[in-house]
């Protein structure tokens, strides 16, 4: 027992020297954090040690041998006292720092900026107050897909707010930055791992912390608070970058004013058109012979961002994705606002039937799907607000090959590609591809009374 | 205090107490199932707490497999994970720890501790068993209906808890919450029951400063429970109703689904305060009753007294008053005002030293002691080691600032699986090994018991000591997979794989136990009345096991704290709680009677 006892706490201790599992590196102010980490560490190693030393004489030296009699001492109040004292002196030194720190991080410097995170499953979205530093009111009761902020609508302070939807931030290095935290639906946790601090996100009021980024360079920002079922996938990017470029950054930006204002036009978007229907087909039902899927169906959210992931780069990159690779050309050839008009014409398209091609164990499927459903919708029809486009009626083929891809991270890698990550990960459950087939014949099924409906039946 | 306990006028004067007139049971089932018996109720709390916390073990090993070894299943998609997380802490926590502790341990020793015949209300225990054991069926249930058992943690946050997104949204969720209150209703009934025992029913003599530690522990985490409970028990029902009946009071104005919901003005905060009102005290339930219950093994099997009697008493008081204003340290990064962290951070801190004070008494017991290498002695050796670890981690957690970065990572994995689960559970087993003699008059095999503590003990802390380090990378906890996590190391992965190995081999070797517990009820040496040589009543019953009444014709009289082990000058090196201070035999008597 007291070999076993020696050589743990000696185990323990050259654990927390040779781990190679250590605090990431610093990337904000919060130095002090990390210092009162090692007092910590330092403080309880030295108790740790003494007290399972103490423990390991006294089973060597007070073992029963059947020779000796246990002292008899029921009390002893000076030991105990000074036991006492010493414990108190000792947790008033871990204390005290700490309190020190906690006032510092508490108390928001006043020329730190102000960012607001939203939360909202399973995303992150950001709000810059504008030329007026200030930002305009939100209620959660006003977000739908045309204000996905619920800013108030007349709220003079709001016109000018910078809208970043995409999970994707820049900061400039050595400002201080208060984040604003709130949630549309249920917490979340802000976390980038190198910055120390963090915060839950709550629906109905406000939260913040703040710290000054002292690095440049690419962080990942996870959620800390779970918040259902792709809590694990809901990550961000924040880039630490020279205030220039932010400032260029920024301005490339929507406000809520422009964003309002900006319409796409369906009818300039047909004529776009013309140059896909050699492969997608005419009213875009995708022809397999082609390998082109159908894009009827699709709403102009994700056709718009697949347009554009396919422009700069996070889409169709790699070489596996040969099909992907060949619809890079296209969507070069587009400006932004052509990608609008062509996405807006694309909703418009009629959704037809699709010739099933994929045959598999559609009830394993159904199992499989409950996790798709969270986003994608249990009918299969896709939801704008997480950013899942429609399955149900979409080419078969084409999906077993999305989902092989996404599998072996062929499509969905990209660091700009944010939901193109979160497929990476949620198709991992697919463990093989038996297991693509069986889901992509239950979303065959799926297709049927989606087909008559043409919209998502009561869950 | 050694010299006061043997003043004679002290004492009350020894009187004949009358054997009560106890309802006898007859038959199989008025014994073993209707049974109002508070020892039949132990037992009957101790096996429905172990099968159901064997479900946990299984769905713990579940969760393992995925973290190890991803996607080794199809059956684990994140939908079950999270609700194998969700399921795993609830029944640990409160349909074992709990459960075990105070249904179990408490209803088995606090009458034969007390000297008393049986509880004060014997019917009302027997009822809170029965509706225990209807909670944990409610709870169970939530595997069976559609959607599966809830997916929510065992915090059961709202809003998160009761909106899509969440598994067993549908049914789940109202299972569980329905299953907590009657728990709630079921726990009150024994919470009742053994506060008004330890009060009122204590035999003559066995005056407050002389019971054992076991029952001060038992006996303050009840009277917790019975003042935290309640919170839950609010928290759960308005939960329930804003789940069925759409009333707003967790559930702000927020989306759902992507959907505007029709809640207006809740507060997800309102709910994480009660929760954890109730939530903290609720880790000291289930460690007050720990610390009672191993102080009696360390004294017993090192043959000393413990080492501080009363201020052992004050440390369980004051922890337990303490343990009711700290509980915003489990919420230093929910969003609540942030000037709470000043104030609870110290309170936290404060509640460290009387427990410093426990763990040093100790440790001091030890010293000058002759210590007896039993299975018990194991067990507790094993408590401290892990305890100190686990107490020293939460340092850092309690500490505002230094839980920033840790909050919500593989750092409070592994600090509340040492202090809550793994130091507990070596007490559990240390216990059993130690009263199982009295319960069923046999031992249990010492080899095995051997072979189950060296596995559990080191392979624990080969699960949990590294988990630490993983949360200091800031590995978050609750996650499905890690994917490509760009601050997290690679080795992380191989570091979770060794770990489920441990797991899987710890879980194994709880097999062993349940074994040795069948094996020994049939085959087990023989343990005679007080195969320890303990002190304190329950080892001088008549009869081993005790019968019904406890005691025989008569009830025992105390004479003496229950420490006297190793009292200078007297023969042997215990004299029982009740031999009275004539009929000690001492060293000074033998030789006088010439057999030296």
């Amino acid at each position: 027992m007291a070999i076993a006892l020696i050589m743990l706490a000696t185990g323990s201790v050259l654990f927390y020297f040779l781990s190679p599992w250590q605090l990431t590196p610093l990337a904000s102010n919060w130095g002090a954090i990390d210092r009162t980490i090692s007092i910590s560490f330092w403080v309880t190693g030295v108790v740790f040690v003494a007290v399972t030393l103490f423990m390991v004489v006294a089973l060597l030296r007070y073992r029963d041998r059947g020779q000796r009699r246990a002292h008899y001492e029921p009390e002893n109040k000076r030991l105990e006292l000074w036991l006492t004292a010493i414990t108190t002196l000792g947790i008033a030194a871990l204390l005290a720092p700490g309190l020190f720190v906690w006032g510092d991080f508490v108390r928001v410097p006043d020329d730190a900026h102000e960012v607001e995170v939203v939360g909202q499953q399973w995303h992150w979205s950001f709000r810059f107050p504008g030329e007026d530093g200030a930002f305009g009111a939100a209620r959660n009761g006003l977000v739908d897909d045309a204000n996905p902020y619920g800013l108030v609508a007349d709220d003079p302070h709001g016109r000018d707010d910078i809208l970043v939807e995409t999970p994707r931030v820049l900061l400039p290095v050595d400002r201080p930055v208060k984040l604003i935290l709130r949630s549309k639906d249920v917490l979340h946790n802000f976390k980038v791992a190198p910055f120390r601090a963090k915060m839950d996100a709550i629906p109905g009021q406000h939260t913040y912390f703040w710290f000054t980024p002292t690095r440049t360079g690419e962080f990942e920002a996870v959620c800390a608070e779970l918040c259902g079922i792709a809590h694990f996938a809901m990550r961000a990017r924040v880039e630490v970058v020279e205030p220039e470029t932010f400032d260029d950054w920024l301005g490339e930006q929507p406000t809520f004013a422009e964003l309002a204002g900006r319409q796409a036009d369906p009818e300039a978007g047909a004529e776009q058109f013309a140059t896909c229907v050699s492969c997608h087909g005419p009213r875009g039902g995708g022809r397999q012979e082609n390998d082109a899927p159908r894009l009827a169906g699709l709403n102009s959210d994700y056709v718009a961002r697949q347009l554009r992931n396919f422009r700069m780069g996070a889409r169709g990159e790699r070489e596996a994705d040969r099909f992907g690779q060949q619809m890079r050309p296209f969507a070069i050839s587009l400006e932004d606002q052509q990608v609008e008009n062509l996405a807006a014409y694309i909703e418009t398209l009629p959704v037809e039937p699709t010739p099933t091609t994929i045959i598999g164990d559609a009830r394993r499927g159904k199992a499989l799907y409950r996790s798709c459903a969270n986003c994608h919708g249990a009918a299969g029809l896709g939801r704008t607000a997480f950013r899942a486009p429609r399955l149900a009626g979409m080419n078969d083929w084409y999906l077993v090959r999305q989902l092989q891809h996404f599998r072996a991270g062929i499509r969905g890698r990209h660091p700009r590609d944010a939901y193109g990550n979160q497929m990476v990960d949620m198709a991992q459950i697919l463990v093989d591809d038996a297991a693509v087939r069986d889901v992509v014949a239950h979303i065959n099924r799926l297709a049927e009374p989606a087909m008559a409906e043409g919209r998502e039946p009561e869950e | 205090m050694g010299e006061r306990e043997y003043d004679a006028s002290s004492y009350a004067p020894p009187a004949e107490v009358e054997e009560m007139e106890l309802p006898h049971p007859k038959g199989f089932f008025g014994k073993y199932v209707w049974s109002q018996d508070a020892k039949v109720i132990a037992v009957q709390y101790g096996l429905t707490a172990t099968a159901i916390g064997l479900v946990a073990l299984v769905l713990s090993l579940l969760m393992r497999l995925q973290l190890g070894f991803p996607n080794s299943l199809s059956l684990i998609d994140p939908g079950s994970y999270l609700q194998y997380v969700t399921m795993h802490g609830m029944i640990m926590v409160v349909y074992l720890l709990t459960a075990i502790f105070l249904g179990g341990f408490g209803n088995y020793l606090i009458p034969l501790m007390c000297g008393a015949r049986d509880m004060v209300f014997p019917y009302l225990n027997m009822l809170s068993y029965w509706i225990y054991l209807a909670s944990v069926l409610i709870l169970v249930a939530g595997f069976f209906v559609a959607g599966g058992s809830t997916g929510a943690g065992w915090t059961l946050y709202p809003p998160q808890a009761i909106s899509p997104g969440t598994p067993g949204v549908d049914t789940g969720i109202v299972l569980m919450l329905v299953s907590l209150a009657v728990f709630i209703v079921g726990f009150t009934m024994g919470g009742l029951n053994y506060v008004v025992t330890v009060l009122q029913a204590r035999t003559r003599g066995m005056t407050l400063m002389r019971l054992p530690l076991t029952v001060w522990g038992i006996f303050m985490a009840t009277v917790m429970a019975l003042l935290a409970f309640p919170a839950l028990f609010v928290a759960v029902l308005m939960m329930l109703m804003d789940r069925l009946i759409g009333t707003s009071f967790f559930m702000p104005e927020m989306l759902s689904m992507g959907e505007s919901s029709d809640h207006r003005g809740g507060s997800p905060l309102l709910f994480q305060h009660l929760f954890w009102f109730f939530g903290h005290p609720e880790v000291y339930i289930v460690a007050l009753p720990a610390f009672g219950i191993v102080s009696d093994l360390i004294a017993t099997h090192a043959r000393k007294n413990i080492f501080g009697y009363r201020m052992m008493v004050w440390a369980i008081i004051i922890i337990g008053a303490l343990s009711f204003v700290v509980w915003a340290h489990h919420m230093y990064v929910s969003g609540m005002s942030p000037y709470f962290g000043f104030l609870f951070a110290t309170t936290t801190l404060i509640i460290a030293v009387p427990t410093a004070i426990k763990v040093y008494n100790w440790v001091l017991t030890l010293w000058r002691g002759n210590i007896r290498l039993t299975l018990p002695m194991l067990f507790a050796i094993g408590f401290l080691f892990t305890f100190v670890n686990g107490g020293l981690s939460g340092l850092f957690l309690g500490n505002v600032t230094v839980d920033v970065p840790l909050s919500d990572t593989y750092f409070v994995v592994g600090h509340f699986h040492m202090v809550m689960a793994v130091a507990p559970i070596l007490v559990i087993f240390g216990a059993i090994y130690h009263w199982y003699p009295k319960i069923t008059g046999r031992m249990l095999d010492e080899t095995l018991g051997k072979v189950h503590f060296w596995i559990t003990f080191l392979g624990t802390y080969v699960i949990y000591y590294p988990m630490h380090f993983m949360g200091l990378e800031g590995v978050p906890r609750r996650y499905y997979a890690y994917g490509e996590t760009t601050f997290i190391s690679d080795s992380v992965q191989s570091l979770n794989a060794v770990i489920t190995v441990a797991a899987f081999i710890v879980a194994l070797a709880q097999l062993l136990f349940l074994f040795n517990l069948a094996w020994s009820y049939f085959r087990g040496r023989e343990a005679g009345s007080n195969p320890w040589q303990a002190t304190t009543l329950e080892w001088q019953t008549p009869h081993t096991p005790p019968r019904h009444g406890n005691f025989g014709k008569a009830l025992p009289i105390v004479y003496r704290w229950p420490y006297d082990y190793s009292v200078p000058g007297v023969k042997q090196d215990f004299i029982p709680q009740n031999v009275p201070p004539e009929a000690v035999e001492r060293e000074s008597d033998t030789r006088r009677g010439g057999e030296r």
